[in-house]
């Protein structure tokens, strides 16, 4: 039972962070209909700037600061740069374009700091918690679930409550109205894949000290397993990455908990080929179908 | 090869199919002439792509043999995939891993067969054709879920699965050694080849064999009715089944030829080394074929062999940059490992922006308009 | 009186299939004028021509006597250019006040973007019952109400309407039809409608631009066209 307790609370605390990741490919994946399959190789980027920041600072919170400013801008910058020049004759191309990315960010990362693991301190204690002898959350657990509460807060109070929010939602949802109503759509897009890349910086941050370690390829499974969240949930929708980051981390928690930690990229197979297969829209999609 | 090239023979006056909408359909060609002369025309080519490959490698040094066996053991893999990606609109991140599958099955058979002792040259080709055959079913198994998603789904999916090679390795850590990986008995010239015949050249030749097969299959296949009803199910489903095409059924089918095509590349590449270790099949290695296929243009056969051979030049460019500037040691190792992913990761960036038709699209597009511009001045 | 909108010589297309060939007309301010036309005329390409939304291959478009060639389709609105397309005028994902919300954003002062919408609920209390709902609960009827006031939130000069009464019933068409002659009649709107259904476009339009394969007709007060028996038979099928 405590073993379970364990797992639960770590559970949580990973699956805090896919969600943050899924949220970030949902961010996109509404604003543009396209997976960024880039993603995770962002995040490491960011998550560099930011620990080399942190080193050189000091202080971790500088370092954070960082990574989430150079995840704005890194987004923005592959929407202006890139993928508003791919053709969309082919719906693979957006997916194509991403994966050149990913081996580009990956060699430059590895040419420029080596590919070996680098240090990535955690701001807090990484050790549980012993409450009546059952071991819990550990404060490094608490500050990640705080972190990606209030992001999501955050987010969910930009997209309801502001005019921007609005803007970016109806042009999403209808580029050519919204055109005519007077929003600059590709304004809004760019927007929306850096507030997507800062969104997957800050999880970057998060996951790295997490035992992963920094290194170009810290990401390659956590994008799995984040894309695995956001299909849960329904690409379309931030509620649903929210719940599905949770699922999928308490899942995947006792799975290696109980079943070894080799088994995991196979339990996410398997979990995402399930959903997929039963309920492709995600456990919180509208009842319209899925299309591309 | 140029086997890919569309045959400019029309047969209008033909009879069509069972339905005349097929006809309609996009990206169908022109029917071919009579099936026979596709298939001669197609063994001719290979035929002589293969004597000139034998006679190249009699003037090769060991490890430019080698060099040709790698490209034709990718060439395995990139044609299967090329199909499937370029005229099929399937992608899978997938093949990486379907590679690891046909070279781990070599490994296990012939070590099976190590173990008790049997010896002979028939356990290559069955231990290959045992590849293909598993890396089908696996291939058959994926298909079957690829047939119902689209997309970003599918790439998802193949994704995950890449990234299983090393942890599949470790859990039936009893069966394929983790990540030490399996050795397995070196293949050898057969003895008429004389004693002194160089061992590469033979491992050359056996590539070339798997490859030349792999493509005359292909180039066949495509240019059948089931090719036709790979581009038109890629074009427009709805159209498609329309027409009577069994569009799940051309899909899982179109995955199954692909995997035992990566099944074989992966068999034949495993051979080249006598060994295999997951470390051998990263994800990267999905992202390098994808890389293959889209610079010589997706669907295309000829492209294919493009592709394979930049594949394996470019991975030596960082040892060919370093022993010509004399770069520091320690820029030198970083680039080793890297330099090769950053020129790959740019030309998928740069082909898709420029020419989303690859090397073998631009070139053909060119040849066309040479060709229009000599024709111009008649009319 | 001065026309705001001359449309010159425009022609345009998709591709390289031209769909609008020389098009002439203009529409005097404070009047409504009526495109009409059998299916594939080029009505609605037409006004997706003169928003900006295709770029035209010829000729030029005038609003208020300034040329449109490379204003882009985002200033229209702050000039006072409204285009509510055919059918898929509602943001479907939004409520029906974010809709209207996003009608006025652009003027980034709330206190007169709050005011034009509280004209709108005025003039469809409708929506204002349903202001909560979004877009896809809305009827037919609504929707197009929610479209034209959305347009109307913009206060423009120029309102292109595609469309205002497909799929409606008869007494909401008319109701609508009635709203823009008061709009015009007291505002001085300048309205640019596409319309399939001759007769109600007809009853309150000034003028009537009939189109054939992608050219204009004939360009003649609305008058004379509901008289003109051999026009309506050759080009308006009544």
């Amino acid at each position: 039972m405590d073993r379970f307790l364990f797992l639960t609370f770590g559970g949580l605390s990973t699956g805090a962070v896919y969600a943050a990741f899924a949220l970030a490919l949902v961010l996109i994946w509404r604003a543009a209909r396209l997976v960024n399959f880039a993603q995770g190789a962002m995040a490491v980027a960011t998550a560099y700037v930011g620990y080399a920041v942190a080193a050189a600072t000091g202080s971790y919170w500088v370092g954070l600061g960082a990574a989430v400013l150079a995840g704005l801008l890194l987004g923005a910058l592959v929407e202006r740069v890139l993928m508003r020049f791919v053709g969309h004759a082919n719906p693979l191309n957006e997916v194509i374009v991403a994966l050149g990315l990913v081996l580009l960010i990956q060699a430059v990362l590895g040419v420029v700091f080596g590919n070996g693991y680098r240090p990535a301190p955690a701001p807090f204690d990484t050790d549980a918690l012993t409450v009546r002898g059952v071991a819990a959350l550990s404060p490094y657990d608490l500050w990640v679930l705080g972190a990606v509460l209030v992001v999501v807060v955050l987010l969910a109070l930009l997209f309801t409550r502001t005019p921007i929010g609005l803007r970016m939602r109806a042009a999403a949802f209808a580029p050519e109205v919204s055109r005519l109503l007077g929003v600059d759509v590709g304004r809004m897009l760019t927007l929306g894949w850096a507030l997507a890349a800062a969104v997957g910086a800050l999880a970057g941050m998060l996951v790295v000290p997490t035992g992963l370690g920094l290194h170009p390829h810290a990401m390659d499974l956590v994008f799995v397993v984040a894309f695995t969240a956001a299909v849960v949930g329904g690409l379309d929708s931030p509620a649903g990455a929210v719940v599905g980051g949770l699922l999928v981390g308490l899942i995947l928690s006792y799975v290696t908990g109980y079943l070894g930690p080799d088994t995991t990229p196979l339990a996410v197979l398997v979990l995402l080929l399930a959903v997929l297969l039963v309920r492709p829209g995600g456990l919180f999609s509208s009842a319209r179908a899925r299309h591309v | 090869m140029t086997a890919t090239r569309p045959s400019a023979r029309s047969g209008v006056d033909r009879p069509a199919g069972p339905s005349p909408l097929r006809r309609l359909l996009p990206g169908a060609p022109a029917t071919a002439g009579p099936r026979g002369s596709t298939l001669l025309r197609h063994l001719a080519v290979a035929v002589l792509a293969g004597t000139l490959v034998v006679l190249l490698t009699n003037q090769l040094a060991p490890y430019q043999n080698l060099q040709v066996a790698r490209v034709c053991a990718f060439l395995c893999v990139t044609a299967g995939y090329t199909v499937l990606v370029g005229l099929n609109g399937q992608l899978s991140l997938g093949h990486g891993a379907l590679m690891a599958t046909g070279a781990y099955t070599v490994a296990l058979v012939q070590r099976g067969f190590d173990e008790r002792g049997t010896q002979g040259r028939w356990i290559l080709p069955l231990s290959l054709v045992a590849a293909v055959a598993v890396t089908a079913l696996a291939g058959l198994v994926i298909g079957l879920a690829a047939a119902r998603l689209r997309g970003p789904y599918l790439a998802g999916v193949t994704l995950a699965v890449a990234t299983l090679v090393p942890a599949v390795s470790t859990i039936f850590t009893g069966v394929f050694n983790g990540e030490q990986g399996l050795r397995f008995p070196a293949e050898t010239p057969p003895a008429f080849l004389g004693a002194y015949f160089q061992p590469e050249r033979w491992l050359a030749w056996i590539a070339l064999l798997a490859a030349l097969l792999t493509v005359l299959l292909l180039a066949n296949l495509v240019r059948s009715r089931f090719g036709r009803s790979l581009r038109a199910v890629r074009d427009d489903e709805v159209a498609a089944r329309l027409a009577g095409i069994h569009v799940a059924r051309t899909q899982v089918l179109a995955f199954v030829v692909s995997a035992g095509c990566a099944g074989l590349g992966g068999g034949v590449y495993a051979v080249l080394t006598a060994t295999v270790a997951p470390g051998k099949f990263p994800l990267e290695l999905s992202l390098f074929l994808l890389m293959a296929i889209v610079i010589g243009g997706l669907g295309s056969l000829a492209g294919a062999v493009w592709g394979a051979v930049l594949l394996v030049a470019l991975q030596d460019l960082p040892s060919l940059l370093t022993e010509t500037f004399s770069l520091p040691s320690g820029l030198a190792q970083r680039l080793e490992g890297n330099l090769a992913l950053a020129v790959f990761g740019l030309i998928l960036i740069v082909v898709m922006l420029v020419a989303p038709g690859g090397l073998h699209g631009a070139f053909r597009t060119l040849a066309a308009r040479l060709r229009a511009r000599r024709r111009a001045p008649e009319h | 009186m001065t026309a705001v909108l001359e449309v010159e010589a425009v022609s345009a297309g998709y591709g390289p299939v031209p769909v609008l060939r020389d098009v002439t007309f203009a529409v005097p301010a404070g009047t409504i004028a009526a495109v009409l036309g059998a299916n594939g005329a080029g009505k609605t390409t037409l006004l997706r021509t003169l928003s900006g939304l295709l770029r035209p291959t010829g000729g030029r478009v005038r609003f208020d006597g300034a040329d449109l060639r490379g204003v882009r389709v985002e200033r229209l609105v702050r000039r006072g250019l409204a285009h509510v397309p055919e059918g898929r005028g509602v943001v479907a994902e939004l409520t029906v006040e974010e809709n209207l919300r996003l009608g006025g954003l652009w003027r980034g002062d709330r206190a007169d973007a709050r005011r034009a919408q509280d004209e709108v609920y005025e003039l469809f209390p409708a929506l204002a019952r349903r202001r909560r709902h979004a877009g896809h609960q809305l009827s037919g009827g609504e929707r197009q109400m929610l479209a034209l006031g959305r347009a109307l939130i913009a206060r423009p000069r120029l309102l292109l309407l595609d469309e205002p009464s497909l799929g409606l019933a008869p007494k909401v068409t008319a109701q609508i039809m009635a709203l823009l002659r008061r709009l015009c009649d007291d505002r001085g709107l300048t309205v640019l409608l596409v319309e399939q259904n001759v007769r109600s476009a007809l009853s309150v339009a000034d003028q009537g631009v009939v189109m054939s394969l992608g050219r204009v007709v004939t360009a003649a007060p609305a008058a004379r066209l509901r008289d003109d028996a051999q026009l309506r038979h050759a080009y308006l099928g009544f």
